[in-house]
């Protein structure tokens, strides 16, 4: 029963592991205490460490994740690397040496995440712009610095691939995770590598298991509730769920597809998908979070499901019977209710591709633009007619209602009518028919209701000028465009 | 060359990097070592009717619960006032409120076992805002006032009269480091406290006083902290104190380290404050007079509260000469943790009505808001004197203002930003001139003085231990550079020693700003003493020459032109000779004085300034917005070591927007703390900082009173953010047709600045208008 893990090059048998110790408490127990705890829900990236994962290429790259919400069990058979790894005897590495140069650290207690968020940086070739290196340390938080330094520093080793160890790790294959099955008094944690291995354990068991994946959400029951599971299936290591496909119109996202993934893939095929990745939680968690996990977890204020619900897509899912598909509109059931029955896996999300012509935008508003919680976010699909009549209307909200919810009332109103400004000025106050908003932390009712139906004025406005506007490197805000005078 | 004033890296850097630099908390004690967790309450006002810790005590791991009646020694604590008790005495005050103390083998256990204490509470209705408190006649202190001129007269002659409200969010530290402390028992009833606290001494006197045994059993250890500013200057010493209880209960060493939402809940924070004022202007813009209140949320002690409404009092005039000037302040008790200090220590909360103010009357009058703070500010003699009566020294403001507006290229973009304006209709830019002044000192005059110890060893390198404690300001660099010049050698040859009461006693908090100008004092002197007998030897040594012609430099002592030595080779013949080699040295700041009953006097040594120019964008749909560019001329003097300097410059300006923009505390209506964790609690991240951030150092700026002609820098530049909030109300005003100005709420989130641009708090705004 035990699991093993490298830890800076060194294999480490780990035993007698509980199935919720997270890695950070096991790092820090162990005596690596480099790594720090700042806030155990990964909003900090004080925690954060580096995986080696696969990639496109098949080969493999270092991934930045957060330690304080990663079960350690879930790291079987990976190669990891903390901050105390990356010095080669005296000489740091090159992301060290830069938040040195750059007065990059000040108390010091944020640096190791930092360091190692930068350290993903070093061996990345894609961050050529101002947004991917925002986006690179938007997970980490800086009480002393005012970040200045830092990004001086993540620029300077940006893409600058050194050929190290490192490196030279990254051009084989990821380590194959294999099956694990292991158990810690009354709790187990199982990694299978077969569907059927899967179904069979589920049945034993009797009662519904607890599934995870990325464990950004999962983490925090475990860091906040202190909560444990009878069975938690870790649907890591099984085949299909990494799918990402296009087939006869079709794109097919796997469930287990990570979000960084999803967001590099998406760029050039389902752009809104990508822009709402853009402001989408951070590089830590988007290294680890899958769609499915945020599908199923179906929160009001998720930032994936409107996107879903605006481009019509089918919910695969996979139970011990097979397989059966569920529109997205009736995926959503209630209040963090889904369609799986107890024991199904969401396999994947069947894309259609948006009718030709198509104007699409997807928004997020939240106090901060990075790493936060939207108050509002929306994602829009409006296709017309030759005749600019509006043949199809999807108009999906998030953090409006307790299911992310499409605004019927409004799409009933631009639907078949000319797509101008005084039909969207109608529609826009049709949303307020659509919703019964809450207070919160995040935003007020008023806050909310004004911002859902501005979302729809300003979709029409930039989505004038071209069907599916990207979001400039550094937005004022979630809109794009600032309107005629 | 002398290494004060040139660029030097974090004296700490290496160690941050690797992950090899220590903090409290990375530190598991001894084998052996148990976890303490407090029992904190869940209700914030209410009468204990039953404490039972039995079923706690048997749970797996316990070794101990502690109530108020294990204690010891003194019950309470406070660090003006005695009025904080350790642990719950039959009431609790707030919500998190320690009730008992949960001791036990592991981190887990005592969090279960603190689960199963149980804990009954009558609960009473709690006071938690400042309205409530002024309703029900609820505060810790009885008015301050100061006052200057004739405000009657001036609101007579004044071609325009306004008033206003603002309410002054609080804040969170959010220092990365949660509180932490590990207490070990030493042999003859001694106990050894690794803490991370601003404030060594305090924590001494708290464990000697709540064990009841003498300040000589007690040593107190700061590492390093993970971020202070301010929340660990008095907050740190209970959760010492419980981490000192446990062991001294149990006989094993004790560890007592928060997580966040505990830390987030139960500690205190920056005061919010309530300003009421009325401002009186001529039609030119020159501002007459200005009649300000001020509330602040205490919480349920006293903590630092009455000093932190001093300082707000203080700086409830900005950077502006006001001839007729009078404010009040007072402390509101309530029922949330008590609030404490954070960077600024009121100053900042003082500055922002004015603000708010100057804002107003240039809508009002149709003036350029960064003329009337130009306009404004403080000048030569008579326009020189603060309303508490003191003359402001070597004033750097209105050359200050000239230079950052030039560098700045601030009329140009002015111009472009009235261009953008015309053609953009749900996109506005605004831009804001900030000018700040700050008073250097703790205001309470005892506290400034500061002790050091410095070692020399036979092979030239230098062990300095001095009274202030790193929390990443970079102190320890400033004063490894100030040692290394006064022996001439270079900066590795000097280690900073870890903070400790057994090396520096009696030490004040690392606060106030000044633990540079105390400490660094403190240290210099020391290192003179030891440099006297060393040239003594020295001269000794080389046949007689004079001592005072000896340079001490590039690691070598000699004489121009003429025989030298090596340091070390030196200080092997100061030990040959039977020479000490170490020495003490001690600062005290001369000439403060405040008398509170008539709120006249000099409570500050010098002012530091500084000037800001802050421009955004602002979208009119959503109220989201961006900072596109800032431009900072800060004075520090003559700089110690200027990378450090920019910085604490940098960092506290980031501090503060945050403060002002998107972080939000929310309580419940039971006192609840909502948002405890940074999930929910938004300071500012990477891209909230612009690109374009340019800082730039005051030139010939050298403060005559401090050591090597530097000035303080921790607090002054939290106040340049102010520059945000004025840049914003000006774009807001430009989606605006009429000629009302724009009532901004703060902290400045989105929603904010959309309900001002849609105006749907203003009728709060309560602004009144006579023209004459």
């Amino acid at each position: 029963m035990s699991i093993t893990i490298s830890i800076n090059g060194r294999n480490v048998v780990l035993r007698d592991i509980e199935p919720t110790t997270t890695t950070l408490e096991w790092l820090r127990q162990s005596g690596r205490t480099g790594t720090k705890e700042g806030c155990a829900e990964g909003d900090c990236g004080a925690c954060t460490i580096a995986i080696r994962s696969p990639n496109a290429a098949g080969c493999s790259s270092w991934r930045s994740v957060c330690a304080c919400i990663l079960p350690v069990a879930q790291l079987a058979d990976h190669d990891v690397v903390t901050v105390e790894g990356l010095a080669e005897r005296e000489a740091l590495h090159p992301a060290q040496q830069a938040m040195v140069d750059t007065l990059g650290s000040q108390c010091g207690y944020c640096t190791p995440g930092f360091v190692m968020s930068l350290f993903e940086a070093t061996y990345r070739t894609d961050l050529t712009d101002q947004a991917r290196l925002d986006d690179q340390i938007c997970g980490n938080l800086c009480r002393c610095t005012g970040y200045r330094p830092i990004r001086d520093a993540l620029e300077t080793v940006a893409g600058t691939c050194p050929h190290d160890r490192f490196a030279a790790a990254c051009a084989k294959a990821a380590p194959t995770a294999g099956p694990v099955d292991i158990t810690h008094g009354e709790h187990r944690f199982l990694r299978p590598t077969q569907w059927s291995a899967l179904f069979e354990a589920v049945a034993e068991h009797g009662k519904p298991p607890v599934y995870v994946n990325g464990a950004t959400d999962l983490g925090l029951w475990i860091t906040k509730r202190g909560e444990k599971w009878p069975l938690l299936v870790d649907l890591a290591a099984l085949p299909e769920l990494g799918r990402l496909t296009h087939a006869a119109g079709v794109y097919t996202i796997g469930a287990g597809v990570r979000l960084s993934d999803l967001e590099a893939w998406a760029k050039d095929r389902l752009p809104i998908v990508a822009r709402m990745l853009r402001y989408f939680a951070s590089r830590q968690i988007k290294n680890r979070a899958t769609v499915g996990g945020n599908l199923c977890n179906a929160s009001p204020i998720g930032d994936l499901p409107p996107v879903m619900l605006a481009l019509d897509a089918t919910a695969v899912i996979r139970g011990p019977l097979g397989d059966r598909r569920v529109p997205m509109s009736e995926f959503f059931l209630a209040y963090r209710k889904t369609a799986l029955q107890p024991g199904e896996v969401l396999l994947a999300v069947e894309v259609p591709e948006p009718p030709a012509g198509a104007r699409q935008s997807a928004f997020k508003v939240s106090k901060r633009r990075e790493l936060d919680i939207s108050a509002v976010c929306a994602a829009m699909v409006v296709a017309m007619d030759a005749s600019g009549n509006v043949l199809h209307a999807r108009l999906a909200y998030g953090g409006m209602a307790a299911t992310p919810s499409r605004a019927r009332e409004a799409e009933a109103v631009l639907r078949r009518a000319p797509w101008t400004a005084e039909t969207v000025e109608a529609a826009a106050e049709a949303i307020a028919r659509d919703f019964n908003p809450i207070n919160d932390h995040r935003g007020t009712v008023w806050y909310r209701a004004r911002v859902a139906a501005n979302l729809l004025r300003a979709f029409f406005d930039e989505t004038s000028d071209a069907s599916t506007p990207a979001l400039p490197q550094r937005p004022v805000g979630t809109v794009v465009i600032g309107g005629r005078p | 060359m002398s290494v004060v004033g040139r660029p030097s890296p974090h004296e700490s850097a290496h160690l941050h990097v690797t992950g090899a630099a220590r903090y409290v908390a990375d530190d598991p004690g001894p084998p052996g070592t148990l976890f303490v967790v407090p029992v904190g309450s869940t209700v914030a006002r209410g009468r204990i009717v039953r404490l039972d810790v039995a079923p706690a005590c048997s749970l797996p791991g316990v070794h101990a619960v502690l109530t108020i009646d294990d204690i010891p020694g003194d019950r309470l604590w406070g660090p003006i006032r005695h009025d904080e008790p350790l642990l719950a005495d039959g009431e609790v005050h707030y919500q998190g409120q320690a009730i008992a103390l949960v001791v036990a083998e592991t981190e887990a256990q005592a969090w279960a076992a603190a689960r199963a204490v149980v804990v009954e509470i009558d609960v009473e209705a709690p006071v938690l805002t400042i309205d409530e408190a002024i309703a029900r006649n609820a505060f810790h202190t009885e008015p301050h006032t100061i006052s200057r001129g004739d405000l009657t007269g001036a609101f007579a002659r004044a071609d325009l009269v306004i008033s206003g409200e603002e309410r002054i969010p609080g804040q969170d530290h959010f220092y990365l480091e949660t509180q932490a402390a590990l207490a070990t028992l030493g042999e003859d009833r001694t106990v050894h406290v690794s803490s991370s606290t601003q404030h060594p001494t305090e924590v001494q006197h708290v464990v000697a006083n709540a064990l009841g045994i003498s300040n000589h059993r007690v040593v107190v250890a700061v590492p390093r902290m993970g971020g202070g500013f301010g929340g660990k200057e008095s907050q740190a010493s209970p959760y010492a104190a419980y981490a000192a209880l446990g062991a001294w209960v149990t006989g094993r060493p004790c560890r007592c380290w928060l997580h966040r939402e505990q830390d987030m809940a139960w500690t205190g924070k920056r005061h919010p404050f309530l300003a009421r004022w009325r401002a009186a202007f001529a039609s030119d813009g020159r501002f007459l007079g200005f009649d300000i209140s001020l509330w602040s949320n205490g919480g349920w002690t006293v903590d630092l509260s009455g000093p932190v409404m001093d300082r707000a009092l203080f700086h409830v005039d900005g950077a502006y000469h006001i001839e007729a000037l009078r404010t009040t302040g007072r402390v509101c008790a309530t029922n949330l943790p008590s609030n404490t200090a954070f960077r600024g220590f009121g100053g900042p909360q003082g500055a922002v009505a004015i603000e708010a103010a100057i804002d107003a009357a240039a809508v009002w009058l149709g003036l350029d808001p960064t003329h009337i703070r130009t306009m404004n500010l403080y000048g030569d003699a008579p326009r020189n004197e603060t309303h508490f009566g003191q003359i402001i020294e070597q004033n750097q403001l209105p050359r200050l203002a000239r230079t950052l507006q030039e560098s700045a290229d601030l009329e140009a973009r002015q111009a472009e930003i009235r261009r953008f304006n015309a053609t953009s209709r749900w996109r506005k830019r605004g831009l804001a001139f900030q000018p700040v002044k700050f008073g250097i000192s703790f205001t309470a005059s005892l506290l400034n003085q500061a002790g050091a110890l410095v070692l020399v060893y036979t092979d030239g390198t230098v062990q300095v231990n001095h009274g202030g404690t790193e929390m990443g300001q970079g102190l320890h660099t400033k004063i490894r550079a100030v040692a290394a010049d006064a022996f001439g050698i270079e900066r590795d040859a000097v280690r900073i020693m870890t903070t400790q009461t057994d090396k520096v006693p009696n030490t004040s908090a690392t606060a106030a700003s000044s633990g540079s100008d105390l400490n660094g004092a403190a240290v210099a002197r020391a290192c003179q003493a030891i440099v006297e007998r060393m040239r003594a030897v020295a001269a000794d040594t080389l046949d007689g020459t004079d001592p005072a012609t000896f340079v001490f430099a590039n690691g070598r002592v000699s004489i121009p032109g003429g025989p030298s030595m090596a340091f070390g080779e030196l200080a092997r013949s100061c030990w040959a000779q039977q020479v000490s080699l170490s020495s003490t040295g001690y600062y005290a700041t001369p000439g403060i004085t405040y008398d509170p009953a008539i709120g006249r006097g000099r409570p500050f040594f010098y002012f530091a300034f500084g000037g800001a120019i802050s421009e955004v964008e602002v979208c009119g749909l959503t109220g989201e917005y961006r900072v596109l560019r800032i431009d900072i001329l800060h004075d520090v003097g003559d700089s110690l070591v200027p990378t450090i300097d920019r910085g604490q410059i940098e960092g506290g300006f980031v501090q503060g927007m945050g403060w002002l923009t998107t972080e939000e505390l929310q309580f419940d209506s039971a006192g609840r703390l909502l948002t405890h964790g940074p999930s929910t609690y938004k300071i500012p991240s990477a891209g909230d900082v612009p690109t374009d951030f340019r800082v730039d150092l005051l030139r010939n700026a050298t403060n005559d009173k401090v050591i090597r002609g530097s000035k303080a820098v921790g607090e002054p530049p939290f106040v340049l953010a102010l520059s945000v909030p004025g840049a914003l109300r000006a774009a807001i005003a430009a989606f605006q047709s009429d000629a009302h100005p724009p009532f901004l709420t703060l902290p400045a989130t989105p929603e904010a600045v959309l309900r001002a641009i849609e105006r749907i708090d203003d009728a709060e705004s309560a602004e009144e208008r006579r023209v004459s």
